[in-house]
């Protein structure tokens, strides 16, 4: 069964047709790409199915129940946590409470708990600091725990997004142009740590990606979306080779 | 070992709250301190209630409200209404001026809560004045002419302790996985809605906070004064708040403190001087905006690490690492 499953999803801003019949499904374990050229509406279609924007026609299903209407913190809460394309961290904060924040659905402890530092607060507060370091040092910032966030080189901001999304606990990952602004060699060692996370943390992935060779080299399967809907799909030698894509990024043979 | 060091410092922080209430109470009693200063000192306590509950909202959440006055009257006619008309102890009317100002922040919150900016400023500073000048035409809390007859019941004893209470209270919640919700909220709130908070219910949980203890902070207030009065929360009274925990430093609760004891004093310095005391003041903020656009601690703590950094000069400094 599908973990993920839109169908003939559609958005309209206005006039525009930003999105539409977007059909998309993504079997657990499976690392998925979303190609398209500038404009296609790929981070629109993010936007659909992490609930910051509601679809106007369509079905979003996630682990078997359906998503539509939801806010984006009850979809992350469901499982799927995403980055973004402009990184957003908490700038002004420490890298751990960044890691930390992602933890606060998870916590256990109530309201009156929190004021008086009593009953589980000691132990959960605890608990999550230990995880939160854990974390880090998968991602080897632990050693950076104590920097404000935005002090951060471009490159680690961006592990550390992927830190932290990844420590919300999701069963679907989604990474949105994961390696805008790197350059080759940085975007050679992102690939390395995506296949790496995918198995380490038995995770489902749909990224967003300009960069070919790394959707290229990394995806199972990609879709390609133009003008709003998906034009394509298949495995990397496949889209290669498709008339349709090649039309859509290099226009038309004339 | 870490929850050891935890409890230590606040095993630290309790002996020092006791050290200052014994020393300023022996100084009252021995008549060290006469009637004007004691007034300030209890001024100087209800102020870091609000200032604390104003920097919860304004600071930690990145609400910029400033309709502050508004809860604090709620809390002073509340609490004066169950102790005059309804002969409560004055902790149960404590706890109603919080409670009704709680609520109040509650139901005003979750709609305006969803502007932000300008917009929410706007709003909060209008419904301040709503407050007031409801209070105003309720004849049965004295009118334009105040709540008179109200008891004495704050002295420097309950004032500390409210204080204390306050600042405990909320400290902890800044600590917790809930003001970090909160503060996830001023930082980025796309971010924190995609992490799994629920912005809308932190923004109006630490409204609701905020708003409860400007209530305390009425309720101390008018069982100080003998009187509740519409003039005393104008939102010139907002003002004042808003402009100590600028000058704090948005999101620093010690910096809130220092502000509230230290523009109480000069205010309180300047008596005297009625016609010096806004221009000092004001000259006082432009100078802090000119080279501290942060406030005086920024959004940073005061701690003994950070005392010893600027005692012990370079050598701690870089040794620390943290």
């Amino acid at each position: 069964m599908a973990l993920l499953k839109a169908t003939k999803l559609s958005i309209v801003f206005g006039g525009l047709r930003a999105v539409s019949n977007f059909n998309v499904e993504i079997a657990p374990g499976e690392l998925v790409g979303l190609i398209g050229p500038n404009g296609a509406g790929k981070t629109t279609a993010f936007n659909l199915l992490t609930g910051v924007y509601q679809p106007t026609e369509g079905q979003i299903e996630f682990d078997g129940k359906s998503t539509v209407g939801l806010k984006p913190y009850q979809i992350t809460q469901r499982g799927i946590a995403r980055t973004f394309q402009n990184i957003r961290l908490f700038a002004d904060l420490s890298v751990l409470d960044n890691v930390k924040i992602a933890y606060h659905f998870h916590v256990k402890y109530g309201l009156v708990e929190s004021m008086f530092r009593i009953g589980r607060y000691h132990k959960e507060e605890a608990e999550i600091e230990e995880k939160a370091i854990k974390f880090l040092e998968i991602f080897q910032l632990a050693d950076k725990k104590d920097e404000i966030a935005k002090n951060l080189p471009y490159g680690e901001q961006r592990r550390l997004e992927i830190a932290r999304a990844l420590a919300a606990q999701p069963k679907l990952l989604l990474l949105d142009e994961p390696a805008a602004g790197m350059n080759p060699q940085e975007t050679q060692q992102l690939m390395e740590m995506i296949r790496w996370i995918k198995k380490e943390f038995n995770l489902t992935i749909l990224l967003i990606e300009h960069d070919m060779s790394l959707v290229m080299g990394v995806c199972e399967r990609i879709y390609v979306l133009d003008y709003g809907s998906i034009i394509a799909q298949g495995t990397p030698m496949e889209i290669k080779n498709n008339p349709r894509v090649i039309e859509a990024y290099l226009g038309e043979e004339v | 070992m870490k929850l050891l060091q935890k409890t230590k410092s606040d095993i630290m922080a309790l002996v020092a709250c006791l050290a200052v209430y014994a020393i300023i109470q022996t100084l009252i009693l021995t008549d060290v301190i006469g009637p004007f200063w004691q007034l300030n000192i209890v001024l100087i306590g209800i102020n870091i209630i609000l200032v604390v509950s104003l920097n919860l909202i304004n600071g930690f959440t990145g609400q910029f409200s400033i309709g502050h006055a508004g809860f604090m009257a709620i809390g002073a006619y509340v609490s004066a209404v169950l102790t005059v008309k309804f002969q409560l102890p004055f902790i149960a009317a404590i706890a109603g001026g919080a409670l009704g100002a709680g609520a109040l922040g509650f139901a005003i919150g979750l709609p305006t809560l969803r502007l932000n900016g300008d917009y929410l400023a706007i709003a909060t500073l209008g419904l301040g004045e709503i407050i007031r000048i409801t209070i105003l035409n309720i004849s049965y809390v004295g009118g334009a002419s105040g709540f008179m007859g109200i008891p004495r019941y704050t002295d420097f004893t309950w004032m500390f302790a409210f204080t204390v209470f306050t600042v405990f209270v909320i400290k902890n919640f800044i600590d917790s996985t809930h003001g970090r919700a909160c503060i996830s909220v001023r930082e980025n709130e796309i971010a924190a809605e995609a992490m799994g908070v629920d912005t809308t219910k932190y923004k109006v949980l630490a409204f609701t906070i905020g708003a409860a203890f400007a209530g305390v902070a009425g309720s101390l207030f008018s069982h100080y004064f003998y009187i509740a009065h519409p003039a005393s929360f104008t939102f010139m009274k907002s003002f004042d708040i808003l402009t100590m925990v600028v000058l704090g430093g948005l999101g620093s609760i010690s910096g809130s403190i220092t502000a509230a004891v230290l523009l109480t004093f000069v205010s309180a310095a300047l008596a005297s001087y009625p016609e010096w005391r806004m221009i000092i003041y004001s000259l006082m903020l432009i100078i802090l905006m000119l080279y501290r656009p942060q406030g005086l601690f920024g959004n940073k703590e005061l701690s003994l690490k950070m005392l010893s950094r600027w005692t012990g000069g370079k050598k701690h400094g870089s040794t620390q690492g943290n």
